[in-house]
Parts: structure tokens; sequence; C-alpha cells
């Protein structure tokens, strides 16, 4: 093979660019008495970086968990469309609040988690193949002798983790045991993890916390890479604004579990009602 | 005589089937044959050719080490044209003089990152650029010469899909449109390999330029043949060898083994998948032989040092008895004396626990020969190696003679000397001590600056290297320094900074130190009044210091910070007062200051080869070097740090002058080891 030109695509999404990938549609989850998220709507758009913020305690992560399946909401739907060529039984969208999460990976949706959720005694390697454990198709005894169709499947797999290991650049931990790797490295090992899935929508919930400046800027530089090498839609969860407005096509913001803006990053930091409830009624600038 | 090109092809005919260069992607070592090295070369040669590149041209490339490195280098040689490497690193200005100088119209990029340093550098206006060349007062009128720049082949394409500059070409479409090419004339091509003669420029390397901009050497086929053919007559290498390639190829030392030698010998070329991956990919390949400037040997010897440090007290005893023993033969070889039969037994039970498995960790453990060159070597580090059991040998040479001129022998290691010239190479001292060589390798000339090449060669073929040295008693040479910057103290004692610079150095806690003398700033004064005598400016190993403050419990945040604690300037100075139990009174270093930053090549001070550039330092730390010769107590400096982006900062940092004079190692504490921090 002579071009250094990846030959996986890593965006499994069927949706031409600039098109509905998404739709949150008057999403309400409550716990007991407690409103986590009220009536919430937006739309993702195909191509785009789209960045959730909002103060601690806004609902942002309670948000992902309904798109990922790990919380059921009471009232209104999320709608993912796969594109023409993937419906499964002639269908193009779907509605994922009634799913479990198995169901919504299979559709490509995969995600980071806050705290990292990555097995700490596995290998870079181990953790990653993990991420291709849903596309394995292939029977218990064949998997267990390593032979024939298994061993194929899995070297064929082997190779799109490779491309994945080169474009996050973790060669050099291939065969290190996670929990022994550095909290920066390990966040890039969730992230190449979500990856090895072929999404087609990529969940990241707040790569960048606990980081300094320059492991900020590392991870920035990837979830751009990954966006723009591999065309994965991309909705982030960030706190930092900086990198929010640096690298979001497009922002929501929650407060209260209420979507109290959502446009472009110019758009968002000119709204007062954002400025009052992220920053602080005082900070006008 | 041959030439690089009809090499290539004779291998390709002799051994089609094996493996010429191998590079790890993607976990896998993925192997390129002879053959298939020669088809490559073919097609890039022919794509070349269709986009202008003519016999005398030259071609740069400006990239890491992958096999397209070489088959663009061996593509363009094909085509009768020369090829000049640029250090991956370099910056706007130094890439404006080499592209501008050369004449380049063609220039292989690795990815992204060159090719964006590239298009800038196509979009600036000369004559924004030229105020700035003028500052260097170098008043060649090469400065203001335009960039000529129309072509930039890319071999690695990430992120470079939504780039749409016309003057873009991937590296595999250029080939692909060479073998269209190539089918529409064949045996072209091997006509204008053939048309090349020994004598044809191969390649351009530039000199490491500690003292001005860099130059640009010239070195023919032939050059560069009669060095691989002289250096392997010493010692012998075979297509069997195993050869890692790390170092930039715009070095000369690793154009003289990884092309010079691996074309002639046949020997096999390995890349590493990444930076980060060196270590461990050396160690899987476990080359046969290995030629590395002293930073790589030092930080090999730092990184045992560490891990010795931080392993159980039964691996201290056992590698501490075992460097003994090894230590004890390899003094014992270096007198020419075997050792008796009870050493020699205890030495193989030595090697066996304790030295092996330090070698095969460093991936060391098949070195047949390894040289070290380009800058002096401290004699400890020397030491430690050969008593590990790994034969390492310096080479004294620069870029106008390939690389390497002098060598030791196999059985005559002297840690002081460089050795003895190699076969066709003639040594001559000059009655002012310089150092003048000449053989067959020999380099043209400078390209395009014939009046510099006239300084430096002169009318009977000898090569004036500017270095200082003699020959000692046993015939082998001692090269003191580079032969301006010899100087001599008040009572006549003739020294090289460099000297004590490496007696410091070989430190493990000092990564570089600059010495001055007397109190002038420049340190060329030879005044040595009331307060004056040896000064130095010190920069730690952030490695090796920071693990030692984790033992030490020491917290720190930044290097400024690690530099500024009093316990490090405790530590530094017993490392100083050990150097200076070696050296002469009156060049004993009394003051030093931890200077608050690292050197670095972005902001001029060493050069990408990790020399320091006296001048630089002379210039920016004028205020540092004049309070350490008055012995003042502490110094402010404003320091501006030019980070990876360009962008520039501002700040004001005390420093702490340390002074030595009435400084006593505290009592009940011993010498540490070789091999370890700690006593």
């Amino acid at each position: 093979m002579l071009t250094r030109a990846y030959q996986h695509t890593l965006n499994s999404s069927g949706v031409p660019a600039g098109q509905l990938l998404l739709e949150v549609q008057d999403v309400s989850l409550r716990f007991g008495g407690v409103s986590a998220l009220t009536d919430v709507s937006f739309t993702v758009t195909q191509g785009h970086i789209h960045s959730v913020i909002g103060p601690n305690g806004a609902g942002k992560s309670s948000l992902l968990n309904c798109v990922s399946g790990l919380y059921h909401p009471q009232d209104g739907n999320v709608l993912l469309h796969t594109g023409a060529d993937q419906g499964a039984r002639g269908t193009t969208s779907h509605e994922l609040t009634r799913l479990p999460p198995h169901r919504i990976a299979r559709l490509g949706v995969a995600r980071s988690f806050q705290n990292i959720e990555l097995f700490a005694h596995l290998t870079v390697l181990e953790n990653l193949m993990l991420g291709r454990h849903i596309h394995m198709r292939h029977s218990v005894a064949a998997s267990l002798l390593w032979f024939g169709p298994a061993r194929n499947q899995e070297i064929a797999h082997r190779a799109l983790v490779e491309e994945v290991i080169d474009l996050l650049q973790l060669q050099a931990y291939r065969h290190q045991a996670v929990g022994s790797l550095a909290y920066g490295i390990q966040k890039r090992v969730e992230l190449g993890r979500a990856l090895c899935i072929q999404p087609a929508l990529l969940l990241l919930d707040e790569p960048m916390a606990g980081m300094n400046a320059e492991e900020k800027e590392d991870m920035a530089r990837y979830v751009l890479d990954v966006h723009e090498l591999a065309g994965v839609t991309v909705i982030l969860i960030e706190h930092d604004m900086n990198v929010v407005m640096d690298i979001s096509d497009r922002v929501s913001v929650l407060d209260f579990g209420r979507l109290i803006a959502d446009g472009t990053p110019d758009e968002v930091k000119a709204n007062p009602a954002v400025i009052e409830a992220y920053l602080g009624a005082e900070v006008l600038v | 005589m041959s030439t690089f090109p009809k090499l290539l092809a004779t291998l390709a005919t002799e051994r089609p089937n094996e493996v010429a260069l191998q590079e790890k992607r993607y976990g896998i070592w993925q192997p390129l044959t002879w053959s298939s090295y020669d088809a490559r070369v073919r097609d890039f040669a022919h794509g070349l050719a269709s986009l202008g590149v003519e016999r005398g041209d030259v071609v740069a490339v400006l990239g890491d080490n992958r096999p397209e490195w070489l088959i663009a280098e061996l593509a363009a040689q094909t085509l009768g044209a020369a090829v000049v490497g640029i250090f991956p690193t370099s910056l706007n200005e130094e890439l404006r003089h080499i592209l501008t100088l050369a004449r380049v119209k063609v220039v292989v990029a690795e990815d992204q990152e060159q090719v964006d340093k590239l298009l800038r550098l196509r979009l600036e206006t000369p004559a924004a650029a030229e105020p700035k060349a003028g500052d260097d007062a170098q008043g060649d009128d090469e400065a203001a010469a335009e960039l000529l720049v129309e072509t930039v082949i890319y071999y690695d394409p990430h992120g470079l899909e939504s780039y749409t500059d016309p003057c873009l070409k991937e590296f595999t479409d250029v080939e692909a449109l060479g073998r269209d090419l190539a089918a529409l004339r064949p045996g072209w091509l091997d006509a204008e390999r053939d048309k090349s003669g020994p004598d044809d420029i191969a390649i351009i390397c530039t000199t490491s330029g500690t003292t001005s901009r860099p130059k640009l050497g010239e070195l023919s086929h032939a050059n560069l043949l009669a060095m691989a053919e002289h250096l392997t007559s010493v010692d012998p290498i075979g297509a069997k060898d195993r050869y890692v390639s790390f170092l930039p190829f715009a070095w000369i030392g690793e154009q003289m083994l990884a092309v010079a030698c691996g074309l002639s010998r046949g020997l096999t070329v390995s890349f590493p998948e990444d930076a980060l991956t060196q270590r461990s990919d050396l160690r899987e390949i476990g080359p046969n032989v290995m030629f590395s400037p002293p930073r790589i040997w030092e930080s090999m010897l730092s990184e045992v040092q560490v891990r010795i440090d931080e392993a159980g007290w039964l691996k201290r005893s056992v590698f501490g008895w075992a460097y003994n023993v090894g230590d004890k033969v390899a003094g014992r070889r270096g007198k020419g004396q075997g050792p008796g039969l009870g050493l020699a037994l205890a030495h193989r039970v030595a090697d066996v626990v304790g030295l092996h498995p330090v070698r095969d960790q460093l991936g060391l453990a098949r070195i047949k020969r390894c040289y070290t060159g380009g800058a002096p070597l401290g004699p400890d580090v020397f030491r430690f190696f050969h008593a590990i059991g790994v034969n390492l040998k310096q080479i004294y040479g620069q870029t106008e003679i390939c690389g390497i001129a002098v060598v030791h022998r196999d059985d005559a290691i002297a840690f002081n000397t460089v050795g003895s010239p190699i076969p066709g190479t003639e040594l001559r001292i000059t009655d002012n001590g310089e150092i003048l060589l000449r053989s067959a390798s020999v380099f043209r000339g400078y390209h395009r600056q014939p009046e510099v090449t006239a300084e430096t060669v002169d009318a009977e073929g000898w090569l004036h290297t500017g270095d200082a040295g003699y020959l000692d008693e046993a015939g082998q040479l001692i090269v003191i320094d580079r032969a301006k910057d010899v100087l001599q103290t008040a009572d006549g004692t003739r020294f090289s900074s460099a000297f004590i610079e490496n007696k410091l150095k070989f430190s493990p806690y000092i990564e570089e130190a600059v010495t001055f003398f007397g109190d002038s700033a420049g340190g060329n004064g030879t005044g040595g009044a009331e307060h004056g005598g040896m000064t130095a400016l010190v920069t730690l190993d952030p490695l090796t210091v920071g693990s030692w403050a984790e033992h030490e419990h020491l917290s720190y945040t930044t290097y400024s910070d690690l530099a500024s604690k009093p316990e490090v300037h405790t530590l530094v100075a017993e490392e100083v007062d050990r150097a200076n139990q070696d050296l002469p009174e009156s060049i004993r270093v009394r003051r030093f200051v931890i200077l608050h930053k690292q050197f670095d090549p972005d902001d001029d001070e060493i050069t990408r080869t990790r020399k320091v550039r006296r001048s630089v330092i002379n210039k920016r730390y004028a205020d540092i070097i004049t309070a350490l010769g008055k012995g003042e107590p502490s110094v402010q400096v404003h320091s501006s740090v030019t980070y990876q982006d360009g962008t520039t900062v501002e700040r004001t940092i005390d420093l702490r002058i340390f002074d030595l004079t009435s400084y006593a190692v505290p009592a009940g504490q011993g010498r540490r080891p070789v091999w370890s921090g700690r006593r």
C-alpha cells in the first residue's frame, strides 16, 4: 500500500453533510420530583461540531444520556436519521427514546464518558478492539480457537483500530495497560474507543475536563482532526468557553434543564440570557 | 566508481526480494524490497522530470525519516539532480535561506506541518523578508534572492484534503504520473541515470552553523562512496546488518551510514513508527551498527541512571557488582591486557546477570560497533558503555569530509582521543595547532559560495578544519576545540571552554553548561582580576532532576520553578564541585548560575544538532555573565521566550548566583557511582 491516506472511513452516517442528523423534540426528564430536562428541543446537522454548554447541574450529561439510551425521558422524542442506505427495515430515521443502549450503539451512536470508563487492566489496543466488538460476527467456538473466519475478521478489525491509533498518535502506548497511563492519554483512548465503533454520531462528555491548557489544546486538536479528517459529527459537552467558541459550528445552552439559547458561537456569545445564566449578570462585556 | 542510483539498480537485480527498507506503520514492520524500492524510485524520478526537475537542479526534502525521503533522494540523483536535506524543525528564516541559496524549485515535504511552513513562506513577499536578512550582517546578496519553489510534494496527506493550492501534489500521485510517463519513453531514465558520473553532486548537507547561518556543503557520489569504502575497510558492514534510521537525514552522519554505507553494502534500513516509539522500535530491531551524536548516548546513560535508581536494592547491588567487573575488564582491554582467568569467569557471570539485560533494554544487544561524533563525549560516558560491553567508538570529521576522517580502532580505544585517520586519509597539524585533513572524501565546495570554499580547502586539497588538536604518543588524535575557542589563563594554562563544559555536562543533572573566563562579558578576556576565574551558566536535565526531586519529596511545577529551588542549587553545586576535582586550580569553576529555561533551537541558542551557539548566549545573557564575573549574589533577567507557534512573551526573574569559593561538600558523603544519581 503506497499511500499514507487512511483506508477506512470512520464516519458511518449515510446522511449527506448539511442535512439533519439528530432531532431532539420537547424532551423532558424527571427523577421523582426533580426536573432534569424540561421541553428541550434542538437539531444537530451532519458534519457539525455541536457543543452543549451550561452551568453545573444544567442537565448536559442527562441530555447526552437520553440520546445514548442510558436514560429514558418521560416526554418527547429523539430522532436519529441514518440515511437511505442504512435504514434497517426500510426506515431511515429512528426514535431513540425507547431503544436500549446497545441498539442505539448499533445505529452508530458512540460516546465517551465524563469519568473515564475504560478497562484499566487491559492494554490500549485491547480497549480499542472492544470498540469493534459490536461489529464482530462469529461463533463462540471459532472465536475461542481463533480460527478461520474469526481470525481473518479480527485482523481486518485490527487494521481499522491501527488507523485510529495513528490518527490519535497512540503508537507509543499501544501495549501498555490503560490504568498505568497519564490522565490525558486515557481521555484520548476513550475518544479512540468511541471512534472504533465507526460512529454516525459521536457524543463527547467533557473530553477536556481536568486538563491543563496544553493538554486541552492537544485534545481540541484531536477532536478537530476527528471531525475534519474522519468527517464525524460530534456533540461536545465542555466547560472551557474558549475551546467551545473556537471549535464549534453550533452551540446550545442549557440552564436548569431548559434550553435558553441555540445558535452559532457568535450569536450565543451575544445572547443576554446566556450571559446572565452562564457568566453572571454583572459581567456584561 | 559508481553512483547511488547505479548501486540501487545493481542491488535490485542481484537481490530483488530481500528487504531494503522497512518502516513500522500500523504496528507492523512493512518491508520494501530492493526491486520495489527501485521501481518506486524510477516512478518518482519520471514524476519529478515531468515537474521540470533537470540535471544540475537541487530538490529539497523536509521531513522526518521515512522511505519516501530516500526514494525522493535517489529519484533526484537518477535525474542528475542533487538533494538538500532540511531539518524538519527548521523555521522560516532558516528555511528561506536554504531554499533560496540552493535555488530549489521542488520541495518534498512530509505532512501538513511542513506544508504549512512552506506555503506561509511562499506567501511572504521577498521584500518583507529582506530587512530581517540584512540584520544578520552576512553581507551576502543571496539573502535577498527570490524564493523559486514551484511545487511542494507531500507524502502524508492527513489534514491536507481541503488544501487547494495548485503547487501541492501528493507523493503517490507524482509516482502514478511518472508511471504513465515511463510507458511513453522507455529507456529514457536509464540513459539519464548513466549520464551521471561519480563526481556529480549527490547530496548537499547543511553545515551545523554554530558560528553563522548554515552553509551548504556539496558532496559528490565519489566523496561519499570513498568514505564508505574506507570506513568499511576498517569496520566491515555486511548485507545482513541491521540499521535503524532515526536521526535527521539532513545530518551527514545519517546519510553516511543509511545511504552511503547502506547502498554500497546493501544493509537493511529500518524506520521507527513515531518519535515517541524510537526507543522501543530500536529495541525491536536490535541494530548491528549505530552512529549518534553524544546527546543520544548521554540520554541513554541518564535513562539507565533513572531506572537503576528506581529499582530495588537487589537489582541495584547486582548491577553495581556486574558493572564493576565489566569496568575492570574494559579498563584492562584499554591497556591492551586480557582479563585474568578469575576475572574472565566473573565477567561471564556479570554479563548474564547484569550487563546483557541492560544492553538489551537499551536496544544495544546486537551492536557490533557504534559511533559517536559531532561533538565531544565525556570520557565517563564512554567508560560506561565499554563497561557494559558496548563497543562505542569516537568519530572525528565534518560535513566537509563526509562526516568521518578519524575513528578509533577496535583494539585501541582511548577515551580522551578520537582515534586515527581511516585509510586514504592524510592528517597534518599546522604550526599553530590546526588540524588539516586530505582525502578523496573532501567535499566539492560550498554551494554557490566559492570564496568561502577557497578559505576552507587550499590549493593542495587540504581541508582546514578550524579545530585545534595534537597527536598523542600512540599517534592518536586529540581534539581540543575549535581553534578560535582555545584560551589561555593568566598563568599560561591552555584550555578550551568545551573541555570544562563537558566535565560539567557529564553530571546527569546538567543538560548544558556554558563557561566564561574572566570578568568581562563574552568570556574572552584574559584578565583574571580579583573577581576573575571561571564561571558557568548551567541548564538542568529536567528528567533526572525531576526524578531526583520526586525522590527527595520536593514539589515543583515548571522547569523554572525547579531551577529556582535552593535544594537544586545545592545538588548542582555538588556536581560542579565534583567536576572541579578533575580540573587544574586555575580553571576551576568559581561561580555558577542555573538558567531559568533550557536552551532551545527555536530561540537560536543551540543548533538543531544541539550545539550551543556561544555568540547568541553571550549576547542574550550578557547581564547574567557580567554579574557572574563580578561575583554579585543574584541577577535579574528579562527573558523573552519564543513558543513553537512563533509568539514571544516577556518575563522578569531573579536568578541566584552560587559561589563555590567557600563551598565544601558536606562531610560523610561518598562519591556516587557513574551509573546512578544516588550514593
